[in-house]
């Protein structure tokens, strides 16, 4: 296949010229951002460079078992990644390997049930990782919240504890406030689609020189599978992660509400 | 916070006094199991407080929170809330009569109560739960004067018109000799009965 867009390793060096522009700015305006651009731009190169030539060995090999163990580190990778941003929910990380795993596993599932894609991994792959990482983004920013919900709400929490209620009768306000603070951006970027923002695979398609509707029935699809799998990640991660604030006696664990703000 | 505390709480109202930090709010977290102490028992009626299912010991000896905390909504369902987990009906308009909340409340939103109204509220939602003991964590501290003498007043009598003990955590001596017939005094994490 003759790539539609070929570039050299000179002209994608050339594009650090914006970059310096960016660097620019942070020294002229004291934001002292310089060495984070600096680790930004080296660790985009080498990651990518890496994940190019890994994806490239497993397209010519066709094998499904190297898509499936490349998914799995794409689940560990964002599941630790995503507790670092939920550090005061107690056991953040087995619901989140469990909802990132579901979430992959579902809307993969589902997109090749129904023969939108073929089972081959030059599809698998990127779809794939982009479910990962939209469900990896909703599920870290729900437990986030969740931890500030629960350390704002612990009085209200203990005062329907103290009635009788269970742990899960007790935070059903909490999770479901946080299961829409990890949903809504999705929502609205959905809703802006085509409007504000142009949505990257349509994007890459258009500049690869796809069929315009072409790429848009593609993106509805990838855009709709984002949905459902940013609301099975963000449900599964808030529906187990609420149990670490208590202890099996539904009491709130001091220790949860002790932890420092993420 | 607690160390060798050895305490018998009779029926009737018992006032536990002293000053901050004495472990007197710990003390009522402990009677209805919002806590568990690391090491000794606890007995409610006789019995090991950890051998009771702890959803119905919190029916049973019922805390009321320092700080009001409705839930959103009206303040009939917060009243009907600890009823419906339990699988019973409230009694509405008896639990706020008992708190000294007219029945006319009821549909009232209760994030636009006064505090003191409030406070009644926790009473009220407490009270619907039909306890044998209620556990008041300073409920008179986050009230002025006015609506201060209101709740005592409302507090004097519950024990003949709802039949329940109560146990209360203050740090007003005065209060609790106007409202209790026991002071149990905690200082430097032990109890002596005043």
């Amino acid at each position: 296949m003759t790539p539609a867009i070929d570039l050299s390793l000179g002209e994608v060096a050339a594009s650090l010229a914006l970059v310096a522009i960016a660097a620019a700015v942070s020294l002229y305006r004291r934001a002292d951002l310089e060495s984070e651009l600096g680790v930004a731009v080296l660790r985009s190169f080498i990651q990518l460079t890496a994940i190019g030539f890994v994806i490239q060995a497993i397209f010519d090999s066709r094998s499904l078992w190297l898509v499936a163990m490349l998914l799995l580190v794409m689940v560990g990778f964002g599941s630790i990644t995503a507790r670092r941003r939920a550090r005061a929910v107690p056991g953040a990380l087995g619901p989140l390997v469990l909802a990132l795993a579901s979430a992959a596993a579902l809307t993969l599932g589902l997109v090749l049930a129904l023969g939108v894609f073929e089972p081959t991994p030059r599809y698998v792959v990127p779809v794939g990782g982009m479910v990962i990482g939209n469900a990896m983004t909703a599920a870290a920013v729900s437990l986030n919240r969740l931890a500030d919900e629960v350390r704002s709400s612990s009085g209200r929490i203990e005062a329907t504890l103290a009635l009788g209620a269970t742990a899960r009768q007790a935070s059903e306000g909490v999770v479901r406030r946080s299961l829409r603070s990890a949903m809504i951006p999705l929502i609205d970027s959905t809703k802006t689609t085509g409007v504000v923002f142009f949505p990257g695979t349509m994007v890459g398609m258009l500049l690869a020189g796809a069929d315009p509707l072409d790429a848009v029935r593609l993106q509805l699809v990838l855009l709709w599978s984002l949905l459902g799998s940013v609301a099975i990640a963000a449900v599964i991660a808030t529906a187990l992660a609420y149990r670490g604030f208590f202890t099996p006696a539904h009491q709130l664990r001091e220790s949860a509400l002790e932890t420092p703000i993420a | 916070m607690l160390q060798g505390v050895t305490l018998r709480i009779e029926r009737g109202a018992t006032a536990i006094v002293g000053p901050s930090g004495a472990g007197k709010s710990t003390l009522l977290r402990l009677l209805n199991r919002l806590a568990d102490p690391d090491a000794g028992d606890l007995r409610f009626l006789g019995q090991d407080v950890r051998e009771l299912d702890v959803l119905e010991l919190r029916r049973r000896a019922c805390l009321v929170p320092q700080l009001p905390a409705p839930l959103p909504g009206t303040v009939a369902a917060n009243v009907d809330f600890g009823p419906r987990l339990h699988g019973v009906a409230a009694d509405r308009d008896r639990s706020l009569a008992l708190a000294g909340l007219d029945p006319s409340f009821a549909e009232r939103d209760a994030q636009r109560l006064s505090v003191g109204e409030q406070q009644r509220l926790m009473l009220a939602r407490a009270l619907a739960l039909d306890p044998e003991a209620l556990l008041l964590d300073e409920p008179t501290a986050a009230l002025d004067e006015a609506a201060k003498a209101g709740v005592e007043r409302t507090l004097q009598t519950l024990e003949r018109r709802a039949g329940v003990s109560t146990v209360l955590v203050t740090h007003d001596r005065a209060q609790a000799r106007r409202l209790t017939t026991c002071t149990v005094e905690l200082r430097n994490g032990r109890a002596a009965v005043a």
